[in-house]
């Protein structure tokens, strides 16, 4: 199964996951400082910020790209909630 | 002391407006207010038109039309101005810019998303302003700084250049309602600048001193905020008190690449004390790290939070009574909203008897103040074996490492990631 690396910057760790993996599935077992609410791509409120590796996630959906937009977002942001590592090397500023 | 209804002269040519609110005795659940506020609006008359920077809360807005009437015609009204979109000073635009549909507005980038939602329409027509931006009203300018996060995203500052006014919207403001209006005429509002502070801005004290900075070079001759006395007699000493105010407290205390990492517990038989006291040991075998132990039974009114705000990490030990953490570490984690807490290291450990939820808890709440949670806390059936002793002390030392940046790096999968879970 294809692998990507997950880099938790401020947390100095690396987590290797399936492909396909969503961001908040590993922020929050990994203890990063990223608040949830709805998980459903509404509230903005586990907005992160992809410092490197933003090819390697999947595309922002319509929706998502509203309620980052919304929330006055840059391109460099993804909703942990929506956004799935494809693979290769990601790092977030968590 | 009785209130007058009429507009006050603040320059020639400048107007306070606003409103008093001398029976408000709690401002937003969080302030006590105890002899009220006032909400100050201003207007700014050019010989080529007029501006009205701020407005009220709704439930004052008679009071302050009927002082606006006073020194312009609604048809006059070129220019209106929102430094800060909260409801106490919005309340009264929806009604102005029925009365002044001429009038353009002007708020910070910020504000635009704040302004469709309380006016909950998506025709009404702004100008964007920031640093820089200037609004000619003849003979007299408004020029515009961004200041943002004082303490709303939205705020903003704004100077009449040749009167060497500042309208600062909530910055310099406090809530302290006297009718005589100007800091050199009012009652001693000292202690309320300082509430103000505390409770408003002290959170955001970054962007306080960012704000500052570019507030300091300017030529003020009065600052007029949007809550409590006009400031014209010494009006630099209240950007110095900011200033000291948002300064570190104790940077004399840890040196200046030591870390400080705080250990608080609290026990009912002495057992998450012992694991509180072997978290500190461990830390303390870190060189760079200066370990402070707290017994949260002694927290009354002892200042915590101003040991928190200073601090690099927080470890916080409960026992679990009744399926939760007890009462003096949520009141601690209460507290701290009014401090800065983002990306400090936290952790959580304790002693339980039956199912020790209060660990996972406290983690979740840290998690939620936007601390770091790197590391499981540690749970301890009743009495600490030396097992979970060892377990306590190796906790110290990792979060040690996290903050002196010894960590190694780690790559793990995410099944051995799920297992330290369970």
């Amino acid at each position: 199964m294809p692998k990507a690396n997950v880099t938790f910057e401020k947390l100095g760790v690396t987590i290797s996951v399936p492909a396909g993996t969503r961001l908040i599935e590993i922020s929050e077992k990994v203890g990063a400082s990223i608040t949830y609410g709805c998980r459903e791509s509404e509230c903005g409120t586990c907005i992160m910020k992809i410092v490197s590796g933003m090819e390697h996630m999947s595309e922002r959906s319509v929706l998502e790209d509203k309620v980052l937009q919304e929330n006055m977002a840059g391109s460099s942001h993804r909703l942990a909630c929506q956004a799935q590592v494809l693979g290769g090397d990601i790092t977030v500023k968590a | 002391m009785n209130a007058s209804p009429n507009a006050v002269e603040v320059a020639p040519g400048t107007h306070w407006i606003g409103a008093l609110d001398p029976s408000l005795r709690e401002f937003d659940i969080i302030l006590k207010t105890a002899n009220g506020t006032t909400y100050n609006s201003y207007c700014v008359r050019g010989d080529n038109g007029v501006a009205i920077i701020d407005t009220v809360k709704a439930s004052h807005a008679d009071e302050f039309f009927s002082r606006l009437e006073q020194v312009a015609r609604y048809d006059e009204i070129s220019t209106i101005v929102l430094n800060h979109l909260e409801p106490d000073h919005s309340g009264a635009l929806p009604e102005l810019m029925r009365r002044a549909p001429q009038a353009k507005l002007y708020i910070s980038a910020k504000a635009q998303l704040m302004l469709k939602a309380l006016v909950k329409t998506d025709d009404l027509q702004f100008n964007v302003v920031e640093t820089g931006d200037r609004v000619e009203l003849g003979g007299r300018t408004l020029h515009f700084f961004s200041t943002p996060f004082l303490h709303w995203p939205d705020t903003q500052c704004t100077l009449v250049e040749e009167q060497g006014i500042l309208f600062s919207g909530d910055v310099f403001g406090c809530h302290f309602c006297d009718p005589r209006l100007f800091n050199d005429k009012v009652g001693d509002f000292r202690f309320s600048f300082e509430y103000y502070y505390q409770h408003i801005m002290r959170p955001f004290r970054e962007h306080v001193l960012e704000a500052l900075e570019l507030l300091e070079p300017l030529e003020l001759k009065t600052i007029a905020p949007a809550h409590g006395p006009i400031l014209r007699d010494a009006p630099r000493s209240y950007l110095q008190r900011y200033k000291q105010l948002a300064a570190p407290l104790l940077h004399n205390e840890v040196g200046a690449n030591d870390k400080s990492l705080l250990v608080f517990y609290i026990s009912s038989y002495g057992n998450t004390a012992l694991m509180a006291q072997a978290v500190a040991e461990g830390a303390e075998t870190e060189e760079g790290v200066r370990v402070s132990l707290y017994d949260l039974q002694a927290s009354g009114g002892l200042p915590f939070v101003d040991l928190i705000e200073e601090a690099d990490g927080i470890a916080i030990g409960s026992p679990t009574i009744n399926g939760d953490a007890v009462k003096p570490v949520w009141d601690l984690l209460s507290s701290l909203a009014v401090i800065k807490v983002r990306d400090k290291l936290g952790a959580s450990f304790g002693s339980y008897g039956w199912s020790g939820e209060a660990i996972n808890m406290v983690e979740d709440r840290l998690r939620g103040l936007k601390l770091r949670v790197p590391i499981k806390g540690v749970r301890a059936k009743l009495i600490p074996n030396e097992e979970e002793m060892q377990r306590c002390r190796d906790l110290g030392k990792q979060l040690a490492k996290h903050l002196t940046g010894n960590l190694e790096r780690r790559v793990i999968s995410m099944s051995e990631l799920l297992s330290q879970e369970s």
